[in-house]
């Protein structure tokens, strides 16, 4: 048992003491693939969900009831982008603390991208992280590297890192720069129906920036990565996916001009699904501020033109997915000028109190889009079982306190990393309960 | 009366007051400095650490001179790696440097923004020598100076300022210092040396030299890195100084008095023709002079001094 000061509990799955058979009892279950939407119980039994109705309670002898009132009950959360940084860089986050972090965030599952030290570019890499993630409070999904050593070079073996049990392919972190190779990765991945993770970024253009290029970089004498960078990239893939017919994903996407690309695309028909991160339908360049280089990501923080596009695109449908980028660093990484300082926040311990704050108390998303953003959709992206409250289900289920108002204080995270854009933030609603394969691993009191 | 800033990290937002008070000062200090022992108490005791990373002679040359003729103790600190290139971290250099008990820090450093973070790592004053793309304060100072000297004021004034826009850091320093004094400001350059998005800073940008010189009081031109030709900005060094260079036939078309200036080193024949830059109208080793007077002032009205 992991526990924190501010009432925040972790039960890693080997140690757990808890029941196997209890009862959610009237939480607003929110399960949008069977259209339900209303106040009922829930009933967990060896993993499963048993039950979904009215007044359960008398109809199953439970050994414990989880009280609900005034909470909503979704099917797990999923996180599709997160760097957990092993192996290699084990001093930023291990998939332990990285899926402790996860299931904090009422997070079931993560995909997690192929960017560590080595690289995961072949089999054994992926069976690797399958194997670590094994016993871990939040199912990993590996994501596999379209190319071997992220070099844009030569395609790594697909074929051989689907059996090991990869769910997608990402040079996350740059660009497949040739066009030839992109080609051949989207043409080759036909065979195995999973996407392609494009992270578009035009790497000449972005050359040598650190934050968006605009009034504000030049301001403050920052060397800007102007929207074209993101933009000529999700052009060519875009085209590229079309021509191919091969199905591709766009990574945090954060310009109006993407958007609107993407938009035009999926009318075309072209086999594209899309995620922006909370940062980018929250913050916006000038939050920099006088160089705070935990605002620095890749892409950067846009203007609020870009900020309102994307949210326009999630709530038109255009962008499918809300995922957070997690990209633990260390503080000396970061402590630093800001010219010197690594790219990447984190986010699996806030994302869900970012969209319910900007997103769901707007009125911008129901809660029931919210969860197709943040379960539904991914799960059907990674071709993934989850997603879904359905009687028989794998009982991965996200409790959420949506009224309740806090601050960001990274200090209670469970992440080894410290590195928020959300320091201080006053944010309404968290998970309270996160429960894993019918077993609780998460409360917050 | 003292200033309203505790550190001279750059131009934008620094009050009208306080660069008046600056100048001033300056001018003060500049009838000092034609004494024959140009040299004043006011700083002595305090130990000024001119840290510098990017190689400069000329401004820690300023600086030094301006420390000595306070009386203050400057200590110079070259450091030519940086937590860029894997030396010890800023904040672990800055640490240990105010571990030895100092006062004041000048710094020079090629990342944006590195002055304002040594705020947040040490209790002592800090004034920014150049960082990055972003500001060099000082410089415009001394660029105001001179021009005030000259004309008396600077409200109102008409001020050119030419060459590679987007990499200067003293284009971005006088634009802020000039506009809050009341200067019309026009930034001039080949389009892909001026920045994009810099309209919304109160100044005119114009890749037109005719349009910039117009009626201009002043002209400032720029140093061209003559490694930027290479990377593509610019086609070749002949068209630079054929669409942007000051030459005799140029000064024809401005007006008598005009005054030319350049923060320097001179690229003779590229920015400016060598009789341009030898001529009347040039004040280029003025600025030199007056940066000594400038740099005292800020020194001493940030180290706690009043109006002298």
């Amino acid at each position: 048992m992991f526990k924190k000061d501010n009432g925040s509990v972790i039960y890693p799955v080997e140690s757990n003491q808890g029941t196997n058979y209890f009862l959610i009892r009237e939480g607003r279950v929110i399960d949008p693939v069977n259209k339900i939407d209303e106040v009922l119980d829930l009933v967990v039994e060896d993993g499963r969900i048993r039950a979904v109705g009215k007044n359960l309670e008398k109809q199953f002898p439970v050994a414990r009831v989880v009280d609900a009132k005034g909470k909503w009950v979704t099917p797990g959360l999923m996180d599709m982008h997160v760097h957990l940084r092993e192996p290699g860089r084990e001093d930023k986050e291990t998939i332990d603390t990285g899926t402790q972090a996860a299931a904090a965030g009422g997070f079931t599952s993560v995909a997690c991208m192929a960017n560590t030290n080595p690289v995961l570019d072949e089999e054994s890499k992926i069976r690797y992280v399958v194997q670590r993630g094994i016993h871990c409070t939040c199912k990993v999904y590996p994501i596999g590297a379209i190319t071997k050593g992220l070099e844009g070079e030569e395609l790594a073996p697909m074929g051989e890192m689907i059996k090991a049990g990869a769910k997608a392919f990402s040079d996350d972190g740059r660009s497949v720069e040739k066009s030839n190779i992109m080609r051949n990765a989207l043409n080759y991945s036909k065979s195995f129906d999973v996407p392609v993770i494009c992270h578009c970024e035009d790497s000449n253009l972005a050359q040598k920036g650190h934050m968006n290029e605009g009034v504000y970089s030049t301001r403050i004498g920052l060397r800007g990565i102007p929207s074209i960078a993101e933009e000529m990239t999700v052009a060519r893939d875009l085209l590229l996916a079309e021509y191919t017919g091969a199905r591709i994903h766009i990574a945090h996407v954060s310009t109006a001009g993407s958007v609107r690309m993407i938009r035009d695309a999926k009318a075309r028909g072209v086999k594209v699904t899309a995620e922006t991160a909370p940062h980018y339908i929250t913050l916006i360049d000038e939050d920099v501020g006088m160089y705070d280089t935990n605002k620095k990501m890749n892409p950067p923080l846009r203007t609020a033109l870009d900020r309102d596009a994307l949210i326009e695109g999630l709530v038109d449908g255009t962008i499918d997915i809300i995922a957070s980028d997690h990209a633990p660093h260390v503080p000396e990484e970061k402590d630093v000028e800001f010219d010197a300082a690594a790219f990447g926040v984190i986010g699996l311990e806030t994302s869900l109190g970012v969209v319910i704050t900007k997103l769901v108390k707007t009125a911008k998303l129901t809660p029931s889009e919210m969860v197709m953003k943040m379960s539904v959709n991914p799960n059907r992206t990674l071709r993934v079982p989850g997603g879904t409250l359905s009687v028989g289900a794998t009982a991965d289920i996200t409790i959420i306190s949506p009224d309740i108002s806090w601050n960001v204080n990274s200090r209670y995270f469970f992440s080894k990393s410290r590195n928020t854009a959300f320091e201080n933030m006053a944010l309404n609603g968290y998970a309270s309960c996160t429960i894993l394969d019918g077993r609780i691993v998460f409360e917050r009191s | 009366m003292g200033l309203h800033i505790q550190h001279l990290l750059g131009l934008e937002g620094v009050s009208k007051e306080d660069l008046t008070l600056i100048l001033d000062t300056a001018d003060s200090f500049y009838q000092v400095l034609e004494r024959d022992i140009p040299v004043v108490p006011t700083l002595r005791g305090k130990t000024i650490v001119n840290l510098f990373y990017e190689n400069s002679t000329r401004t820690r040359i300023s600086f030094e001179l301006a420390e000595k003729r306070l009386s203050a103790s400057p200590l110079n600190f070259s450091v030519s790696t940086s937590s860029i290139n894997k030396g010890e971290s800023l904040r672990d250099t800055i640490q240990n440097i105010e571990a030895m008990k100092i006062d004041m820090v000048v710094v020079r450093h090629g990342s944006a923004g590195v002055p304002y973070f040594l705020t947040k790592c040490t209790d002592a004053v800090i004034v920014n020598a150049g960082d990055g793309l972003h500001e060099h304060p000082t410089q415009a100072l001394l660029d105001m100076m001179t021009i005030r000297r000259k004309f008396g004021k600077l409200e109102g004034l008409k001020v050119a300022i030419i060459g590679d826009i987007f990499h200067s850091r003293v284009a971005r320093s006088n634009a802020w210092g000039m506009t809050t004094m009341g200067m019309n400001v026009v930034l001039c350059g080949p389009p892909t040396l001026l920045p994009q998005h810099l309209d919304s800073l109160g100044v005119t940008i114009t890749d037109n030299l005719d349009e910039a010189l117009d009626g201009a009081d002043v002209v400032m031109l720029l140093r061209i890195q003559l490694e930027r030709q290479s990377s593509g900005v610019f086609p070749s060094i002949r068209e630079y100084r054929d669409r942007y260079g000051i030459d005799i036939e140029k000064m024809a078309y401005l007006r008598p008095d005009v005054m030319i200036m350049h923060p320097g080193p001179v690229n003779r024949g590229i920015e400016m023709s060598s009789d341009v830059a030898d001529g009347p109208n040039s004040v280029i080793l003025k600025q030199v002079t007056n940066g000594v007077a400038v740099r005292m002032a800020a020194l001493y009205l940030l180290g706690g001094g009043e109006s002298v």
